[in-house]
């Protein structure tokens, strides 16, 4: 194949939530197909199930967002004045730094902190019931939720939480510019530098101080790595769960018949999340890898130094594993969806991700029976070229 | 059926536990433990289902 025959792979979503037609037809005709990638460096785009999966469980495909060959999706480069995340580590290094966090964030300890969760998605619904109407439902509550429950889970004190908040809302919003964006990063990480440090000297009850303890049994505390692990959580543990809140809530607007479903037998909603996740997958741009080496898969050669952009969306919909795949079933029960990614960087946060989601849907529409949107569907606007995808504004009104 | 697991291979996201808290548990640091290592016959459809979700190809069976 000639460089000029190779075609530029297209990004961003068109129909709101489903992939891309042109993804859909690598999916039948080349799953594993050579593409020029968003970053114009020609490599990979893989779009089954199957393949997906087994790539994200190889590791001979590295995660490191810094080797000059992986396939950033989008501009917006990782903060580079950090050490690597776990997000972007290996094997060997990798496993034994998701080890010292994988406790905090097991079924059982997501179970415990339900309740406190309840309390916070419970005083956003009161301030949004005495507040003014229409109102922004992702800056009501699809954005302070998430917000507030990891400031908590890592020990940020409750005086804190306000710069906290309006600092990661710039790192997310898509109305900040460059400028904005790297002054927001520096104030964070000084921030949790400080944090971090005030951990060091005086330990609480909370994830970073717990973290530091570990640290200590193991040989020495990393400064830089702690920064790193508190700045990982937070941003990856806060647009993503808020997008899939405005998104949920959208989707059972648009269909009454399964949020009467939902109101009728509640036990039901954790299996509609899943569902929820699979049928909007929306952070596939998080999914990319670069080869370690040379690897052979079904007839194709993946040189060394290409990067892998795997197209989850699309991935998710493979009627090979998902009957009916372009529906929204929420009675499907199929957990084996790739929104949370596969392999050993599978989200970390799921459970928690899980948590928040069902308890925001059962509370929301339980206390405010009568929510619907404001505006026409029609003039919503989605986050096609975010690198998580979402709702900007979500007004409603009751 | 027998169940076995990997705790080397197993990187905590509890996948198993959602699906099967009867068989499969989380120790304090994340990783998985078996908590009934043969489960009864109702349980076996679910046993396939964990095999199928571990993100860290973790869990066997021996039938
Ligand atoms: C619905 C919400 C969420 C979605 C769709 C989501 C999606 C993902 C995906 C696709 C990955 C895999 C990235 C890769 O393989 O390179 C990932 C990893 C990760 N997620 Fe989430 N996530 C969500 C919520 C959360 C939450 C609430 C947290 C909590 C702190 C979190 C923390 C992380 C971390 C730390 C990683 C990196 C794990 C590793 O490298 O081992 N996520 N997430
Ligand atoms: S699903 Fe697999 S990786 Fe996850 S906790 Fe269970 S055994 Fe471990």
């Amino acid at each position: 194949m000639t460089a000029d025959a190779v075609p530029t792979l297209p990004i961003s979503r068109t129909c709101p939530y489903g992939p891309r037609p042109e993804h859909r037809q690598l999916r039948e005709e080349a799953p594993i197909a050579k593409v020029i990638l968003p970053n114009g460096r020609t490599g990979w785009a893989v779009t089954s199930h199957k393949h997906i999966r087994a790539i994200l469980s190889d590791p001979r495909f590295s995660s490191s967002r810094r080797n000059p060959g992986f396939p950033t999706a989008r501009p917006n480069a990782p903060p580079s004045a950090l050490k690597p995340l776990m997000l972007e580590l290996d094997a060997p290094d990798h496993g034994p730094v998701r080890r010292t966090v994988i406790g905090e964030f097991t079924v059982q300890r997501m179970n415990a902190l339900g309740p406190r969760i309840q309390e916070i998605v419970d005083q956003h619904i009161d301030a949004m019931l005495a507040g003014p109407r229409p109102v922004d439902l992702v800056q009501a509550l699809s954005l302070p939720v998430p917000s507030l429950v990891i400031c908590e889970m890592l020990g940020v004190p409750y005086a804190d939480h306000d710069f906290f908040q309006t600092r990661s809302s710039t790192l997310v919003s898509y109305k900040t510019t460059q400028e904005e964006l790297t002054h927001a990063l520096g104030e964070l990480t000084s921030y949790l530098g400080k944090l971090v440090a005030a951990k060091m000297e005086n330990p609480t009850d909370d994830l970073l101080s717990r973290l530091i303890q570990k640290q200590r049994e193991n040989g020495g505390v990393d400064f830089g790595d702690l920064v790193g692990m508190a700045f990982l959580l937070l941003i990856a543990g806060h647009e993503t769960t808020a997008n899939m809140i405005s998104l949920s809530t959208l989707m059972l607007l648009q269909h009454p018949e399964k949020l009467e479903a939902l109101r009728q037998d509640p036990s039901k909603t954790l299996g509609a999340v899943e569902e929820l996740l699979r049928y909007f997958t929306i952070a596939e741009s998080a999914l990319g890898r670069v080869a370690r080496e040379d690897v052979e898969l079904d007839g194709v050669t993946i040189r060394a130094g290409e990067g892998v952009l795997m197209l989850a969306n699309t991935g998710n919909r493979d009627p090979e594993v998902f009957e009916n795949a372009d529906a929204l079933n929420i009675d499907r029960g199929a957990r084996n969806h790739l929104a949370f990614g596969f392999g050993q960087h599978q989200c970390l946060g799921q459970n928690l991700a899980r948590m928040e989601l069902q308890i925001v849907i059962d509370t929301l529409f339980k206390r405010i029976p009568g929510l619907r949107p404001a505006v026409p569907l029609e003039t919503l606007s989605f986050k096609e070229d975010a690198s998580v995808y979402g709702i900007r504004e979500f007004p409603v009104t009751w | 059926m027998k169940v076995l697991v990997d705790e080397e291979k197993c990187c905590g996201a509890g996948q198993c536990v959602l699906v099967a808290p009867k068989v499969f548990g989380q120790r304090d640091d994340g990783i998985v433990i078996l908590l009934d290592k043969e489960p009864p016959e109702e349980l076996h459809g679910a046993m396939r289902e964990a095999v199928s979700v571990c993100p860290g190809y973790a869990i066997w069976l021996e039938e």
